[in-house]
């Protein structure tokens, strides 16, 4: 469980050029006693700026690949300051976290350690706005109040505008912050609103936007072959022949390193064009001295899976009382060995990064999840300092974790400072994309679960063949001693064994939860059908179960919890219940619904599927109901209904169609008609999202939604057909999208 | 070799290789960057415009193969944005990362012109070659049929086929 963060915020105010207030802002986040050490202290940016015309000016901070923060952050800042959205223009910043704080794009983090220091940001201003004023009509500054980004004085009728104070605003004393007052939520006006898109009006007219849409006057485009085979090194390649060729500027051999998350070798093409970069690539041949994970595939690993399953676990994760007497004394006993497979992320904007290195200084414009690694691992890579590197973020075509990596912006650099001088553009195609993506991690798990006479979940057992060297896992390839229903299980055992792997794995949309969901939620199910119970019953009843929190470990640390909340989880799903009309739907034969739940990101989320299948195979997705609690409030529900229906589209995806196979140490598959992402004839005609509001702060909506989805419809694919499928994607298993 | 295009309205004159696929020529010689690069093998649709009016995925058609058909982008189905699908999306905040919604959009665009009140079904078989990566499908579906109402509601202002020219076209 990620470390809570505290913060105290410093203020710095200096006046606009030209006048107006330009509210610098600067945190000091402080982590609590268990969490890694505080960064180093941070120096002074702005948020906000106010002209003299009274035009505001709000700084996003983080980066934007469709999860609406540039649209969601000012809110927060625009509320708390009180003034009218409509008057509101964001400001992209650039990459500086000394600056800035965190900026960063992952694990549903934005809106929960954003929450209060932006809403301090706008009280702050909004005080220094009416002191300023105040004093101008020398009266107290409780006698004020603000609207509109007016500040008035009730008794006399004045007002001034922000704009009007602003300059005088910027010479005060910040306040401090722990005196601000800030709004209750009954006097938010723009904070759970309806907001829309802040660069809605640029996408539906097709003006220039994203990473890709970047340009720099005498620009080149730049392409770069890697080994198919993940790591593998350059042994020679057509060099002359393709520096012949039409357009073509450059072409060179890049050594690269063992990391893949900053620059693997290759090819780089430099040429006029990408239309030339390109098609000069068609011509190229390298001989590769592929590496010693050449010989890998899924087959082999699905073997060896199979192989380690017949064997003790060769560590365990978590034990709890005696899960082999509780199996054998079990009333009903069910057993399941569950997969899913490596997955790529499939961002409809292919890679793309553009690099201007010119005396000894490098330029960065990228559409980077995390910017602050993509400096530090150009930093490292090329032997720059930080501080000779600027970097500008560009709207990203989609992230979905895959822009978590920056080889793609390390490769670009790098090519950029080989042409000193010109900048380049580099372009990966989507081909690039999928053969050299840091996959969603397979994983393989042998259930074993027992329920008592009263059907009661008494025995749970698993062990988990994953990917990695010994104890230590394949990025994103583990599986948490906490993960429900943990704890919830008097017997429980969780073991773990690892294989070797070449191919490269990372965080993907709610990863970890985005297999884990799918299969503990199925097994789940499976135990429900064993005890003779409602399926969604039996979740609540787990549940109601006192939480077993182990001690803590020797040596001190947190022990397993406890996170967890149950009582939040059985709220969404009595909610989901309600919504859905759980249990009180006659169904016709090969339509029926399913249910699943699950905790991530310091969300609860349940859902629940209905959907027919006909005798062919082919599934219908009538409807999705998902019940959401990331607490309150919901910073834009407009938004947070596109994100939920959005996750339930995906994990359609990763469900029927999903799946990158390893074949001689490569990705098989290479483009969207060998990955076919859900479509618009496949999507159901409605998929509710239900907010809970619970008296907690808000957390994060870009992952949770998606993982309970992944098991309702396969628990309402069994339900329909009494077909358990525990191997994705479904397809595998014959069946297709109606 | 030279292809005179009518691109927008506005005639040009290109110099490219008679494979160069109009999208490229779009994006990095016209200098129109509406039309996006998702798949390059249409597969996505991201890369969607009209010549003379019919969907095309510009990704998999070489520039010799234009001919004299009009080649109208995302940037030139309305002067200001005011097409109907464009207020449409806007009004339904339709996007979520946006790469897709150009070539959503084109598509949407030009099933309207044929099929003024299109069904659900008609929208998925005209809609099924666009992907939308982050499945803002749901929405898509409401604003083609906002879009539809509001073409029968007003008086058609913009044929399709007679669409304003955008900006400067620079070669």
């Amino acid at each position: 469980m990620q470390a809570q963060m505290n913060r105290r915020g410093f203020l710095q105010v200096s006046t606009l050029a030209g006048g107006g207030l330009l509210l610098g802002f600067y945190f000091r986040p402080t982590l609590d006693a268990q969490g890694p050490p505080a960064p180093a202290p941070l120096s002074p940016n702005a948020f906000i700026r106010i002209t003299p015309e009274n035009r505001v000016f709000i700084m996003a901070k983080n980066p934007e690949v469709g999860q609406g923060v540039r649209t969601s952050m000012p809110m927060i800042i625009a509320d708390e300051l009180d003034v009218d959205w409509s008057a509101v223009q964001y400001e992209q910043a650039d990459v500086d976290q000394a600056k800035y704080g965190q900026q960063f794009a992952g694990g549903s983090t934005g809106t929960p350690t954003n929450w209060t220091p932006l809403r301090q940001v706008g009280a702050a201003a909004r005080q220094m706005l009416i002191a300023a004023a105040a004093a101008t009509w020398a009266v107290p500054d409780a006698e004020c109040t603000t609207a509109s980004g007016t500040v008035r004085h009730a008794s006399s009728g004045r007002t001034l505008t922000y704009g009007a104070v602003a300059t005088k605003a910027a010479a005060l004393t910040p306040p401090d912050f722990a005196t601000l007052k800030l709004k209750d939520k009954t006097d938010y006006h723009i904070i759970g609103t309806r907001v829309h898109g802040v660069d809605n009006a640029k996408i539906v007219s097709g003006q220039p936007l994203f990473a890709i849409d970047f340009m720099v006057p005498g620009m080149l485009s730049a392409v770069y072959q890697k080994c198919p085979v993940f790591g593998g090194k350059v042994v020679s390649a057509n060099l002359d022949a393709i520096k012949a060729l039409p357009g073509v500027r450059h072409v060179f051999v890049v050594e690269g390193g063992s990391d893949l998350t900053t620059l693997a070798g290759g090819v780089a093409i430099v040429a006029d064009t990408f239309y030339q970069a390109k098609t000069a690539r068609e011509k190229l041949q390298v001989t590769w001295d592929e590496g010693p994970t050449a010989s890998q595939s899924s087959e082999g690993f699905a073997a060896e899976a199979a192989r380690l399953s017949t064997q003790a676990p060769a560590q365990w994760t978590r034990r709890d009382g005696d899960v082999d007497a509780a199996l054998a004394s079990a009333a009903h006993v069910a057993e399941g060995a569950y997969m899913y497979p490596f997955i790529s992320h499939a961002q409809l904007e292919p890679e793309v990064c553009t690099a201007k290195f010119e005396n000894g200084k490098l330029e960065i414009w990228a559409p980077s999840q995390t910017p602050g690694n993509a400096l530090q691992g150009v930093s490292r890579t090329l032997g720059i300092q930080q501080s000779d590197i600027t970097m500008h973020q560009l709207r990203g075509g989609g992230g979905f974790g895959r822009r978590l990596t920056n080889d793609y912006i390390v490769e670009a650099a790098w090519i950029a400072k080989v042409v000193a001088g010109t900048p380049i553009k580099l372009q990966w195609t989507r081909e690039d994309d999928m053969a050299h993506d840091f996959y969603r991690p397979q994983g393989f798990h042998y259930f074993k679960g027992g329920v008592d006479a009263s059907g009661a979940l008494v025995a749970w057992r698993n062990h988990f063949v994953t990917y990695g060297n010994g104890p230590q896992t394949a990025p994103f390839a583990n599986y948490g001693a906490a993960e429900f229903p943990a704890g919830f299980v008097p017997n429980y055992a969780l073991g773990q064994s690892t294989m070797p792997l070449g191919v490269p794995t990372g965080a993907m949309r709610a990863p970890g939860s985005n297999g884990l969901a799918f299969v503990i939620q199925s097994f789940i199910d499976e135990l429900a059908h064993a005890a003779s119970k409602d399926p969604l019953q039996f979740r609540i009843d787990l549940l109601n179960v006192p939480m077993i929190t182990p001690p803590a470990p020797p040596g001190g640390g947190r022990g397993f919890g406890p996170v967890f909340n149950a009582e939040r989880m059985r709220g969404v799903l009595e909610l989901v219940r309600e919504k859905s009309a759980w249990g009180k739907t006659t169904m016709t034969k090969g339509r029926a619904m399913g249910v699943a739940c699950h905790f991530s990101h310091q969300g609860y989320f349940a859902a629940v599927a209905d959907l027919s299948v006909s005798a062919d195979k082919a599934i219908t997705v009538h409807k999705v109901w998902v019940a959401c609690d990331l607490g309150s409030p919901v910073i834009n529900p407009l938004n947070a209904e596109n994100q939920v229906q959005g996750s339930v589209i995906e994990a359609m995806s990763h469900l029927m169609n999903w799946e990158i196979t390893i074949d001689r140490g490569r990705a098989v598959q290479t483009n969207f008609h060998q990955y076919q992402p859900t479509r618009i004839q496949q999507a159901p005609p409605v998929i509710e999202a239900h907010f809970r509001e619970t008296n907690n702060p808000p957390t994060g909506l870009g992952e949770p939604a998606l993982p309970p989805v992944l098991g309702a419809i396969v628990n309402a694919l069994f339900s329909a057909t009494s077909d358990r499928v525990r191997t994705l994607p479904l397809a595998k298993s014959g069946y297709t999208w109606g | 070799m030279p292809y005179t295009l009518t691109v927008n309205g506005r005639a040009t004159t290109v110099d490219v290789p008679a494979e160069m696929p109009l999208l490229w020529v779009l994006r990095d010689v016209l200098n129109l960057k509406g039309t996006k690069f998702g798949c390059g093998m249409a597969q996505c649709g991201a890369c969607t415009v009209h010549l003379d009016g019919e969907p095309t995925r510009s990704c998999i058609t070489p520039i010799a193969a234009v001919g004299g058909r009009k080649v109208t982008t995302i940037e030139g189905l309305s002067a200001d944005a005011t097409h109907p699908v464009q207020q449409a999306w806007l009004a339904n905040d339709v996007p979520q990362c946006g790469y897709c919604q150009a070539g959503q959009i084109m598509s949407a665009a030009a099933l309207l012109a044929k099929t003024p009140a299109p069904t659900d079904a008609d929208i998925d078989a005209a809609m099924s070659g666009n992907l939308c990566r982050c499945g803002t499908y749901l929405r898509i579906r409401k604003a083609i049929h906002d879009a539809a109402a509001m073409r029968s509601n007003v008086a058609r202002r913009t044929a399709d086929a007679e669409l304003t020219p955008t900006g400067v076209i620079s070669v």
